[in-house]
């Protein structure tokens, strides 16, 4: 038992509570479908604002580029242009390949100790590969999403879902049916790699004594996400006609509550919404942030130009020159050495 | 550096992004279809199961028809309240439900969804033949 990650786990069991009763129970279609939904976003866009202004308004006091090559030097020594970049083409080249492809995740390693003696570092790609999957999933589900947010439905939407269902899986027996409606390998892929995160941290021990409740929260929350999700789509089936009348009427600013919605759907509703009221006031942040990471984006020039804090407050100067100028007869009176005598 | 305005543009780009859905629709409310009843259809009153039933769950019904027809050779279902129909897309479905476009196609296009019923299956058998005969 640990305290943080049960702490995290009976957090969102209570969302689904609340919202399942909210919308089950108590008939609370009208808030869980409308209001905290643009509450939600209202939050959302204020909260990403701040935190980013907030960003832009800190100091860069040094020049603190990491790098992993060569630097910019003499010319017959070969510079690594992407990981030690001195111009802004090859710092946007660094910074396109870390925020699509994650490089200095790949980068990570894991060290053992053989026969009590040696130490040896071996390429650990998992997190790599699970954080790639992870993210890239997230974003092919997020603009699936768009056949409820649209009408007419784009053509790349419709594309990404035939590349998604590509692989039309099917199984039918007497116990069970799948294949109809067709399987969408991004929701899958996004619930196995998420779960490859949490139980990484539960059982990588010096990963878990790292690990805080607001790192597992949001393991939690997107889990909740993507079962619901899951569960609607496979599992439970839902009236997916009224479900997309209620996002268009959000979509469009007319919003409707139509007849016969699942539960489920206001439970899975309301998670995206707690996530996006968490992003902004959490971790999550790294979204907008990863954009502002001085080690990252700051050319890697610092022995060619000096770095200047563009907040340095303008400090009053008096050098002993204008000192001197100010007291030279009274110091000559006073028998005091000067540098200039008149 | 001082990057306030890059990261202000940057903003403006991810809401621009971002709300993507409101200036595509551009405010206009888009209802969800009503459905086209033949007159049979009418007539008949109840699909093979209840409309709350048929309206999530007939995909699944679909594809168990087939693979009982094509695997097992069972032709016949038996609904819940003991009645009897032909396991038959062609037949017993657009039997009554003959205007794809007004039925089938209308919440498959709100929703974005694609069968592949009409890879084999042509929409109006009966139409079709009679033309040919």
């Amino acid at each position: 038992m640990n305290v943080k990650y049960m702490f995290s786990l009976m957090a969102v069991v209570f969302l689904f509570l609340f919202s399942y009763l909210g919308a089950e129970v108590a008939g609370l279609k009208v808030l869980f479908g409308i209001i905290i939904p643009y509450v939600a976003i209202l939050i959302f866009v204020a909260g990403f604002v701040s935190r980013m202004m907030d960003w832009a308004a800190s100091a860069v006091p040094f020049a603190i580029p990491t790098t992993c090559g060569q630097q910019s030097s003499l010319p017959w020594i070969k510079q690594n242009r992407i990981d030690n970049p001195s111009t802004k083409t090859g710092v946007i080249i660094r910074m396109l390949l870390e925020i699509l492809c994650f490089r200095s995740l790949f980068r990570n390693t894991k060290m053992k100790i053989h026969q009590g003696q040696k130490i040896s570092y071996k390429l650990e790609i998992w997190l790599w590969v699970s954080a790639l999957a992870f993210h890239w999933a997230f974003l092919v589900v997020l603009v699936r999403h768009l056949r409820f947010f649209t009408e007419p439905i784009p053509g790349f939407v419709k594309f990404l879902e035939f590349m998604d269902g590509f692989f039309k899986i099917e199984f039918v027996d007497s116990f069970m049916q799948i294949g109809l409606p067709g399987i969408f390998m991004s929701g899958l892929v996004l619930l196995a790699a998420v779960s490859f995160l949490l139980v990484r941290r539960i059982m990588v021990p010096q990963v878990k004594y790292i690990s805080l409740a607001a790192d597992f929260f949001p393991l939690f929350l997107i889990i909740g996400i993507t079962v619901s999700g899951i569960y609607m789509r496979y599992v439970s089936k839902v009236d997916i006609v009224g479900i997309k009348e209620l996002t268009m009427g959000l979509a469009t600013l007319h919003p409707t509550i139509p007849e016969g919605i699942s539960s489920v759907f206001f439970v899975h509703l309301f998670f995206v919404c707690s996530l996006l009221v968490y992003i902004p006031f959490s971790k999550l942040m790294h979204m907008g942030g990863i954009f502002l990471s001085p080690t990252r984006n700051m050319l890697a020039n610092t022995r060619a130009f000096r770095h200047v804090n563009p907040w340095n407050y303008p400090v009053k100067t008096h050098t002993y020159e204008e000192y001197e100028d100010e007291f030279r007869e009274k110091m000559i009176d006073a028998g005091l050495p000067v540098d200039k005598k008149e | 550096m001082n990057d306030k305005s890059k990261i202000i543009a940057g903003l403006v780009i991810f809401f621009i992004i971002f709300a993507f859905p409101i200036w595509y629709n551009m405010f206009k409310s888009k209802p969800a279809p009503e459905l086209t009843l033949t007159e049979k259809a009418k007539a008949a009153k109840e699909c093979v199961r209840s409309k709350e039933y048929m309206t999530k769950n007939h995909m699944q019904l679909l594809d168990v028809w087939r693979d009982k027809v094509v695997r097992h050779d069972t032709r016949v279902y038996v609904n819940t309240e003991g009645k009897e129909f032909k396991m038959s897309l062609s037949n017993t479905c657009l039997d009554c439900h003959s205007n794809k476009a007004e039925f089938c196609d209308k919440c498959h296009d709100y929703a974005s969804v694609q069968p592949y019923c009409w890879d084999c299956h042509i929409d109006n058998p009966k139409e079709k033949n009679d033309g040919k005969q």
